[in-house]
């Protein structure tokens, strides 16, 4: 299976009647079992190529391909819960060929089991989020799109958390889209990050990592963080530069 | 207990300004009870009463889910909101009493002009709301249903429906309230029986202990209905919600 992007451009006209260019063309593909890591600021245009992507927003020129018959497990950025619904059955909701033993197995894994009859509004941030990483891969997902599932938790529960993303996407061979400021997450669980520059987005810089991620040792991930802190500082020099000149 | 106070307040009030107006006008509370007992016991007003609530049933469910259809389509539909609002505008500005009586000329003084025409009265009120409860919507809900491939249905009973029933709960009770009185009008313009009907007769004899034991009993009708129907699928809809302190 794979998803092939190419998004040629992406306007949008505000209130005031002015024309915004929010994506310059865009284009990558990533494979089954692959992670793909978007990284970019904030207010880049990462969110609307999400939206582009899942199909929410059909207002773009290019194209992108997946497969139509793949599931879509996703975590957004809020966790967008039904808060009238439990926890357990907002995951069969979206899941509702799964097995009981699947689900006791997911919800142990992200240690939800204590939860399963509260309603979202009961739970904090970081169970929330748990409860939206549980819906997604409930589904069994061939496509899984990750927004931001880490933002705003303290180091020690995103770390967990991370480990755990990490463990459930060895399990299957699926595509995964991760997008993220930290790049940390991006190093620790990427296959191929796509750092993409600030609106209107355009990847600037393709990195692959090579090194399996269950293989990637502490010493290995600071190897490839100061690597990329050099490249990224090239390319704001180059940036500079060309300022420069013109 | 609180409830039970309430009433007793009410009850004594009552009583010590029948003393003072006097019965012709204010009968006092046994004299009432006396009627309605008397009634009761004859069937009249159980036949009265069921006439009522079966008007009310029947015109209340039909405003109800077509206004509910519709309420739903305007506010998800721009084109139907446009079409649909001078409609709307007319229709809730509409005197009941004019669509009553229209009623009764083009449909004749029958069962089925009465019923419509309390249902039209109600009509508007309950699209408004269900036009404002379907625009409140949370369309990044909408777009998680979408993600995960719910079917319609499924999208529709467990995301969109929940949304609404405080719409739907809400339009109920003002509905319910406003059925409540508009039957009455159309059962004394053109139904031979009804509790609006007896309230006719009351009026036509100055019957007041007639026309208090006819209304008092309804108002029972609806406050027991309030309470074991309305309250409850409230209570229901909303369990979710964090309770207040």
């Amino acid at each position: 299976m794979r998803l092939e992007v190419e998004i040629t451009g992406k306007t949008f006209t505000s209130a005031a009647g002015g024309t915004h260019e929010v994506l310059a063309p865009v284009k990558f593909a990533l494979q089954s079992g692959e992670v793909g890591v978007l990284i970019g600021p904030s207010g880049c245009g990462k969110s609307t190529m999400l939206r582009i992507i899942l199909g929410l927003d059909r207002d773009f020129a290019g194209r992108v391909a997946r497969p139509p018959e793949a599931r879509i497990g996703m975590v957004f950025q809020e966790p967008r819960l039904l808060p009238w619904r439990s926890v357990e059955q907002n995951v069969r909701l979206a899941a509702p060929d799964i097995s009981d033993a699947k689900l006791s197995e997911l919800f142990r894994i992200l240690e939800l089991e204590a939860h399963r009859s509260h309603f979202p509004g009961e739970l904090s941030l970081g169970l929330a989020r748990r409860v939206a990483l549980a819906r997604a891969f409930a589904v069994e997902p061939d496509l899984l799109v990750l927004d931001e599932p880490l933002a705003s938790l303290d180091d020690a529960l995103a770390g967990r958390l991370r480990d755990e993303i990490a463990t459930l996407v060895a399990s299957r061979p699926i595509m995964t889209l991760l997008v993220t400021h930290s790049l940390d997450d991006a190093i620790r669980l990427g296959d191929r990050l796509f750092f993409l520059s600030p609106r209107p987005a355009r990847i600037v810089q393709e990195l692959p990592i090579t090194i399996p991620r269950a293989a990637r040792s502490e010493a290995e991930i600071a190897a490839i963080r100061t690597e990329l802190a050099r490249r990224i500082q090239a390319e704001q020099d180059d940036i500079h530069a060309g300022r420069d000149v013109s | 207990m609180l409830r039970l106070l309430s009433f007793a307040l009410f009850l004594a009030i009552w009583w010590i300004a029948a003393l003072f107006v006097g019965g012709a006008k204010l009968p006092s509370p046994p004299a009432v009870l006396e009627v309605m007992i008397a009634e009761a016991s004859s069937g009249a007003l159980f036949l009265h009463l069921g006439a009522t609530l079966a008007r009310v049933t029947l015109a209340f469910t039909l405003a109800m889910s077509i206004g509910s259809a519709i309420g739903y389509l305007m506010g998800r539909v721009k084109l139907a909101d446009r079409l649909g609002d001078p409609w709307l505008i007319l229709l809730l500005n509409l005197p009941a009493l004019v669509v009553i009586v229209l009623a009764y000329i083009w449909a004749g003084l029958t069962e089925t002009a009465a019923i419509a025409a309390i249902a039209i009265n109600k009509l508007p009120t309950a699209i408004v709301t269900l036009r404002e409860g379907t625009r409140a919507l949370d369309r990044s809900l909408d777009e998680m249903a979408s993600v995960f491939a719910m079917p319609r249905r499924r999208a529709f009973r467990h995301v969109v429906l929940p949304q609404l029933a405080p719409y739907i709960a809400a339009s109920a009770r003002s509905g319910l309230s406003l059925v409540w009185k508009i039957v009455l009008v159309a059962e004394l313009l053109g139904r031979p029986n009804g509790v609006g009907f007896e309230i006719g007769v009351a009026f036509q004899l100055f019957d007041t202990p007639r026309l208090l034991a006819y209304s008092l009993t309804f108002a029972a009708v609806v406050l027991v209905i309030e309470t074991l129907v309305v309250q409850p699928f409230e209570a229901r809809a909303n369990r979710w919600r964090p309770r207040a302190a």
